[in-house]
Order: C-alpha cells, then structure tokens, then sequence
C-alpha cells in the first residue's frame, strides 16, 4: 500500500455524493426518535429532524429557530439513516452547532425564521454539505455558488397542497431549458437575468441539468403527489407534515415511499393509495397570508 | 452485453451512463422478472435500509440467488456491497442481505457524512495510477472467506473484494467518472 494516499473530508464530490445516494427516496420530517424510527421502517432514505413539523411551526407563529441539541441528538442516536437537521438561513452559528452535533446534512430552511434577510450562510466553510430551497434556477444556483451540495424546490411547507412544489419545479424545468438553449454569447446576460454567476449558467447550459441533486418539498402529502413530483422531473422528495400530521403515519410513509421508486407504474400508485385512512388537512395558498408564505423567505 | 442495475433507490443511473460509454447495454430493474438473461446485475449505493425494505415488499432475494446460481454476475457497490454479503456487521435487526458473497461488511464503518472522505487506492488488476475511491458513509469488508480476494485496501481495512463472478466495493466508482472498475467489471467478472 502506498504511504501517500491523499484523504481529504468535506470535499464537494463527498457532498454532493451523499444527496446522489439519497436520490429517488423519501426524506422525512420528524420530531422524536419513535418517529425517526418508523420512517426509517417505512424505507425513508433520511429523517429531517425538527422540534415542530412546518403546519405547527405555522400555526404556533413567533420566531422559529433550531432545533433543541437534545432532540437532534436523541433522534441522530435512534436511527442509522442519514440525519438532517435545519438552521434559520443566514444562522451560520445554528449551523455550527449542528455540524458539531453530528448531523450529516444541513437544511437552511425558509420554515424556520430568517436570521439574516441579506446572506446566506457561507457553507462552503463547513465539512458537513448543505440543502438549500429554490423557487426557480437564479435561486438555485446562487445557493449552489454558496457551497449548498444539494437543492430542493420549496413548495409551501406545512400546507399539504401541492400546488406551490409543482409551480417551483416546473419553473426550474422551463428554466433550465431556457438556459440550455442559448447561444453561447447570451449566457452573459442571462447570469445577469439570473443573479447568479456565469460559471455555473454555463455550466447548466453545457450539460443541460442542475450541477447538484434536487429534491421537492413542500406540500407533499399524498403517493400519488411523490410520483407527481418525481414525473415532472426531481430526484427524491421531503416530505415534513404530510406523514405525521394523517392518520396513519407508518402506513402513508410506506406507500409514499413505494410510490416515488415506482413513480411511473400506476398500478403500484393504485395500490399503495388505497384505505390510507385521513390524509392531512390541507390549506388553500390564497387563505395565507403574504406574510406567512415561507417560500418568500431567500434572496 | 445486458447489465441490470437495480433502480430501487440510489445512484443507479450514473452507474448506467458509464456501462453504456463502455459499450454495455443496460437495463434498469424495478421488478423481480426484468433480471432474466442479464449478465451481470449491479446493486448501487444508496441506502442500504430503504433498499432492503424495497426488496423485501417486490420479492427480490430469491430471484436474485437464483439468478446468480444460473450464471449472473453481481457487483454492489457500497449499501450494494452490504446487500450482497453473507454477514452484516452491526445490521439492523430484520435486516436481511442476500447472502451470496462470502464476506463480513461493517455498515457506516468510518463514521457519519463529516467523515466521508476520498483517498488514492491501489486497485489489484486495474491499469494505470491509482484508483480515486469516493467513501460516503461507507461500510468496510472486515471478514473474507476463503475464496474472496482483496483488492483494495485503505487505511487497514479491504475495500474492494472479489469471489469468482462477484465483486464488492465500498466506495463510489459510478461518481468519479474514471471508467476503470465499469470496465474491470465487464472484461473480468462478468465475461470470464
């Protein structure tokens, strides 16, 4: 064995390889080890662990922030699929205290309160990668040129409607192929357009697709919302209150994550869908207030 | 030349993108029936747990064995590699492997994502310099049977293993886009 074998920790390829194993799985929000452990039962490829899912977050109101260390730390001791945790955007010391609790991704989430309405945290300092919302490309590849391994359509978290995860992803689609079929000479004023830097629009128009995984979040409640989202093109999906917030949480975890492998066959989708007892009440978008609208939240 | 690569969950396509610039035809298995007349059949990284349960509901641990017994060749990679051994370290209690390769694996053996790391390896058989393996949360090959040959070794520990038509990585060469363990695969395991 030769002596120099040049280890290196926190490399982008390290990063991003996590989210490429994650791809076409569930990702579930949980609040205590007992539920951490029945998505890990269900086939959840990780658990996002949270004191509060996104609806109670919304209907608490006030200041959302980090987790309490002893949740995530009992819910990272309980399971051994990938942990995820998030920090307010911009919280770079949240993030800190989360790398050190050994989390093995970092979500800075527009669900929890802003901590900083100009940056983000520059997560290219940190050796545990990141996974950042996106409502269209220019979002997307500003968090991407931030060090963010991974990329999830925001969706409206914690409403259980769909509409806002499907407007974002197909927005990312059109924009991406919009992207692809410039000439080379207009890639300049489309970063412009973009707000993002020119290496990474050229890069997208280059190969055609996102530089990272990108998953969808926001709103998923149902197998047949998962597959919706996998068809209209994402890697994997989140999906936070939709799963704990029904009726019976083991049985719809299951099926949703049966759906997203077999998001192409109906039949499976047909089967999977059936006696899932109550699914989450879901809110009306134009009910929330402009305010509350989580996915206003990134610049 | 048919290869499946079982697309569960995981990193199943980029493992397809780079046997098909090999010149390999690939077929993505989602159900038990697509593994006839395969010739090889790769079992990708992902997450070991998700995968297994996937398994267990459509059915795949005997067509798999049967397969293999009727010729197949199978290599898995990483929870692939998890997968395929007869003996799971530190497994989660209804954790079933297929049990067809005769080596011991640690899951998560180098700890959690903060310690995922590459390193440079020296890959018995390949051609050219050093093999640059890419660990994610990866398990290592702790036992060997008899008839297992180690490849590859990092920091003490086997990391690459193979026994007749098998061949067991725990790292990710389907994410470093140099194309010399695919072709290994074709020319050595799944041909001879």
């Amino acid at each position: 064995m030769s002596e120099n074998v040049n280890v290196s920790t926190g490399t982008l390829r390290v990063k991003t390889g996590l989210a490429e194993m994650l791809k076409g799985g569930v990702i579930m929000d949980v609040v205590t080890p007992e539920q951490a452990k029945l998505a890990e039962d269900a086939g959840a490829v990780a658990v996002m662990a949270l004191e509060r899912v996104p609806a109670d977050i919304r209907a608490a109101g006030g200041v959302a922030r980090m987790a309490d260390p002893t949740i995530v730390e009992s819910i990272v001791g309980s399971v051994s699929i990938p942990v995820m945790a998030k920090c307010r955007i911009g919280h770079f010391v949240e993030a800190q205290v989360l790398q050190s609790l050994g989390v093995d991704y970092l979500d800075e989430s527009e669900v929890l309160t802003p901590a900083d309405e100009q940056y983000h945290v520059n997560k290219w300092d940190f050796t545990v990668p990141f996974v950042c919302g996106a409502r269209n490309l220019g979002e997307a590849l500003r968090r991407i040129s931030e060090g963010a391994a991974m990329v999830r359509t925001k969706g409206e978290p914690g409403t259980g409607n769909v509409v806002e995860a499907v407007r974002h992803m197909r927005t990312m689609t059109d924009e991406i192929a919009w992207v692809a079929g410039l000439r080379e000479e207009q890639l300049f004023d489309a970063a412009k357009k973009l707000g993002a830097p020119y290496e990474i629009v050229k890069w997208v128009h280059d190969n055609g697709k996102l530089p990272v995984v990108n998953f969808s979040a926001g709103g998923i409640a149902t197998p047949a919302d998962a597959a919706l989202m996998m068809q209209l093109g994402c890697d994997g999906v989140f999906v936070g209150s939709g799963i704990f917030k029904s009726g019976d949480p083991a049985k719809r975890a299951k099926a949703i994550v049966e759906a997203t492998t077999h998001y192409e066959n109906a039949d499976v989708i047909a089967r999977v869908s059936r006696n899932l007892g109550e699914a989450m009440v879901g809110i009306n978008i134009s009910d929330i207030p402009d305010a509350e609208r989580m996915q206003e939240r990134g610049w | 030349m048919r290869i499946g690569v079982l697309a569960l969950q995981g990193a199943f396509r980029e493992h397809m993108v780079t046997l098909e610039a090999l010149g390999a035809s690939t077929v993505a298995v989602r159900q038990p029936e697509q593994l006839g007349d395969l010739n090889g059949l790769i079992i990708p990284g992902g997450e070991s747990t998700a995968i297994s349960k996937l398994m267990t509901t459509y059915g795949f641990y005997d067509p798999i064995r049967q397969q293999h017994s009727a010729g197949m060749a199978v290599w898995g990679t990483c929870a692939g590699a998890i997968l395929i051994a007869t003996q799971v370290l530190d497994a989660l209690p209804d954790q079933e492997p297929i049990g067809i390769m005769d080596i011991g694996v640690r899951r998560n053996a180098y700890g959690r994502q903060v310690d995922s790391f590459e390193a440079d390896l020296e890959f018995k058989h390949l051609p050219g310099d050093d093999y640059r393996g890419v660990f994610i949360r990866a398990p290592w090959i702790e036992t060997l049977g008899e008839d297992v040959e180690a490849l590859a070794s990092h920091d003490g520990h086997v990391v690459a293993a193979r026994q007749g038509d098998m061949l067991a990585t725990a790292f990710h060469p389907e994410l470093t886009g140099d194309p010399r363990v695919h072709r290994f695969f074709l020319d050595e395991i799944v041909a001879s």
